[in-house]
């Protein structure tokens, strides 16, 4: 092994790679057969970079030659950078050492696209293969679906993956149009459904017959860029809440656009990475999934974007104050999630503690509730709650005065006039 | 108040609390033989552990607590946290004192405290499940050492053994000074003698060739895959708390 190279392939590969920001090893039930190396189950990140991201997948592009020229990606044909390529042996390599190690969970795949889609995804395929059926190895496996590529390639690709992910890129069909000229929306969804299709013809494959083989258990993802195009958050979630329900997606990843190049197309390279407005994209995403909010109730047209002062559930809450104060110790456990400051192990831990007594201040405190947040929206078993006749606006004010939000140190909130 | 002595082991705390009932005492504090001072002017009573006595416990215990919950109860004990005795002991009289099974009852202080406990230690074990690095030596096993904040090893066994089942390995807390060795059959505690290593060239030397190439890349590829534009230290060293960072391979 030649230590130089592959360790220069290696720095140009990952740092290629680095901006997908999905890391997750989870939501596989692939086991150890056979005594072979490794299994995947509910995910560990073994280490977090320095910005704070967890490290738990090999995460590398097999190569960052491609014929496109997308606007907002490093490696595009323009670009003036060093180019490499690994070899099939090298990634398996690779992976197995770092595995054995416990550095990593598992592998994730992506690629430039080098002649066309196909010849790009069998290279894909065969890496997992190998791992797979000469390696022993059941760790967890990423591919990205490269768009455009034939049916029987997606089909083996699901055999060997846990998850496989096309990237939307853009959160609208206009805004990829005006970066990505020689992308197609149509060519993302297509292996999108297709997946779709294969997983859930699989899944009842398996319940009639226990030795099926596991097709992609881990499903599919995919990632759009924010705030490298002027679309709102309604946009923005709104096409994620279509991708959830239509794909049966398990995640929807929102990247802050890091300004990478320049482009008059694009935000100027000095533009600061929209990180809080990413985060309340994920609180919003979060909603959606585990808290039973519609999308329409964190954006809609008065509303097209995330207040950035604070997280979506406070703010759908002071919008809505005829829903509150709701009793604790009462209300249906729906009711309580929309609480600001209660979130879902909380909310469970009351709906359980309850049964044996009505709870107080103190074993909300004690729970895990945030009761400087809870408190304008909650009674409990006390004669102390919030009797004044606040409004949401006030509300806002009093939690944003004992609270200083991480983000926003720096950045004082302009003056909201209205 | 009386202060009850024993012995650390599980045995030893269910033994406790058959005094508890068996003297009908009421205000009582356990504490450890090893930890405890001099002699105060305080009632005293040392608890030999007894199987009886503790099966007898152990029986009445099954009763009151499902499965799981029982195993929690052992978890957190195993777990060696200190002056947490007393809260185990509350969370014990208050299940056998109850009519109704006591688990989801965070209303009650000492239930809180065990699930607060639990989680903890939980994460403890999540963390050396992610944390641990293996180096590979010239044998042909694979050893990491780690330094837990509380007895957690145990509770990787599952884990590793079913992860890496066809490698050797051994996991060694320097703290506690005992480790876990896997044959690629079983699982055995061991404890190593490092007193006769006196340069550190003899441990380097142990490793193979490629051991050193391999956390050369990993530590590269760490630093390849960080984006400096959104630089977030305090974030960083809340998933990794520092004290962690001399036995992982990208942060040395």
């Amino acid at each position: 092994m030649n230590a130089d190279r592959i360790t220069e392939k290696l720095n140009i590969l990952a740092d290629a790679a680095k901006y997908d920001v999905s890391c997750a090893s989870s939501g596989s039930k692939r086991k150890n057969e056979n005594k072979g190396l490794g299994n995947a189950s509910n995910g560990i990140c073994h280490s977090y970079t320095e910005d704070g991201r967890c490290v738990s997948l090999l995460k590398i592009l097999l190569t960052n030659h491609c014929i496109f020229d997308c606007a907002y990606c490093v490696s595009r044909k323009s670009n003036d950078i060093q180019r490499a390529a690994f070899t099939v042996q090298e990634v398996v390599d690779l992976t197995i050492n770092f595995y054995r190690r416990n550095y990593i969970e598992g592998l994730f795949l992506s690629s430039g696209i080098f002649k066309d889609a196909d010849y790009t995804m069998e290279r894909l395929v065969r890496i997992a293969k190998k791992l797979r059926t000469e390696h022993d190895f059941n760790g967890y496996i990423h591919l990205k679906s490269i768009p455009g590529a034939s049916d029987e390639l997606m089909l083996e690709a699901g055999l060997y993956a846990d998850r496989l992910s096309v990237n939307l890129e853009m959160p609208t069909e206009a805004g990829l149009k005006l970066l990505a000229p020689d992308k197609n929306r149509q060519d993302m969804i297509d292996p999108m459904q297709f997946l779709k299709d294969e997983i859930i013809l699989r899944k009842d494959e398996k319940k009639l017959f226990k030795k099926a083989p596991m097709f992609a258990p881990a499903g599919q993802s995919t990632q759009v860029i924010i705030g490298a195009t002027p679309e709102t958050d309604q946009q923005v979630l709104q096409s994620a809440n279509y991708f959830y329900k239509s794909f049966n997606l398990k995640r929807v990843y929102y990247s802050g656009y890091v300004p990478v190049l320049a482009d008059k197309r694009l935000p100027a390279l000095n533009t600061d990475v929209p990180m809080v407005r990413e985060n309340r994209l994920y609180q919003a995403d979060w909603l959606m999934r585990f808290y039973g909010f519609n999308v329409n109730e964190i954006v809609n047209q008065q509303q097209p974007l995330l207040d950035l002062d604070i997280d979506p559930k406070l703010s759908w809450a002071i919008r809505n104050m005829q829903a509150f104060p709701i009793d604790i110790n009462k209300a249906d456990l729906h009711l309580i999630l929309r609480v600001p400051g209660i979130g879902v192990l909380s909310a469970q831990k009351i709906i359980s503690a309850r049964k044996y007594e009505k709870l107080n201040w103190d074993q909300l405190k004690k729970i895990g509730v945030s009761v400087n947040r809870a408190r304008y929206f909650i009674t409990c078993n006390s004669q102390e709650f919030e009797r004044r006749d606040l409004t949401g606006t006030n509300i806002k004010q009093f939690i944003l005065a004992e609270s200083q939000s991480k983000y926003l140190k720096n950045k004082p909130s302009q003056l909201n006039l209205f | 108040m009386t202060t009850l002595l024993y012995d650390g082991t599980f045995e030893g705390l269910l033994t406790a609390i058959f005094e508890i009932y068996d003297r009908k005492l009421n205000m009582v504090k356990l504490e450890k033989v090893e930890k405890y001072g001099s002699a105060m002017f305080e009632d005293v009573l040392k608890v030999i552990t007894n199987e009886a006595s503790a099966g007898r416990v152990l029986k009445g215990l099954r009763l009151k607590l499902s499965p799981n919950g029982l195993q929690r109860l052992y978890v957190a004990h195993m777990a060696e946290m200190p002056g947490e005795e007393n809260n185990l002991v509350g969370y014990i009289r208050y299940a056998f004192d109850c009519k109704q099974n006591i688990e989801d009852d965070y209303g009650n202080r000492y239930v809180m405290r065990v699930s607060e406990i639990i989680r903890t230690v939980r994460r403890e074990k999540h963390r050396m499940e992610a944390f641990v690095r293996f180096q590979k030596l010239k044998d042909g096993v694979y050893y990491a050492a780690v330094e837990p904040d509380f007895n957690v090893l145990p509770l990787l066994i599952r884990h590793f053994k079913s992860r890496y089942a066809d490698q050797k390995w051994i996991i060694y807390d320097l703290k506690r000074n005992y480790g876990i060795y896997y044959d690629m059959h079983d699982t055995e505690f061991i404890t190593l003698d490092f007193s006769t290593i006196t340069k550190p060239g003899e441990i380097i030397s142990a490793y193979t060739e490629d051991e050193s190439i391999y956390q050369s890349l990993w530590k590269n590829y760490f630093h390849s895959v960080n984006i400096p534009a959104r630089k977030n230290t305090k974030l960083h060293v809340r998933h990794i708390p520092r004290r962690y960072w001399k036995h992982l391979t990208e942060k040395i």
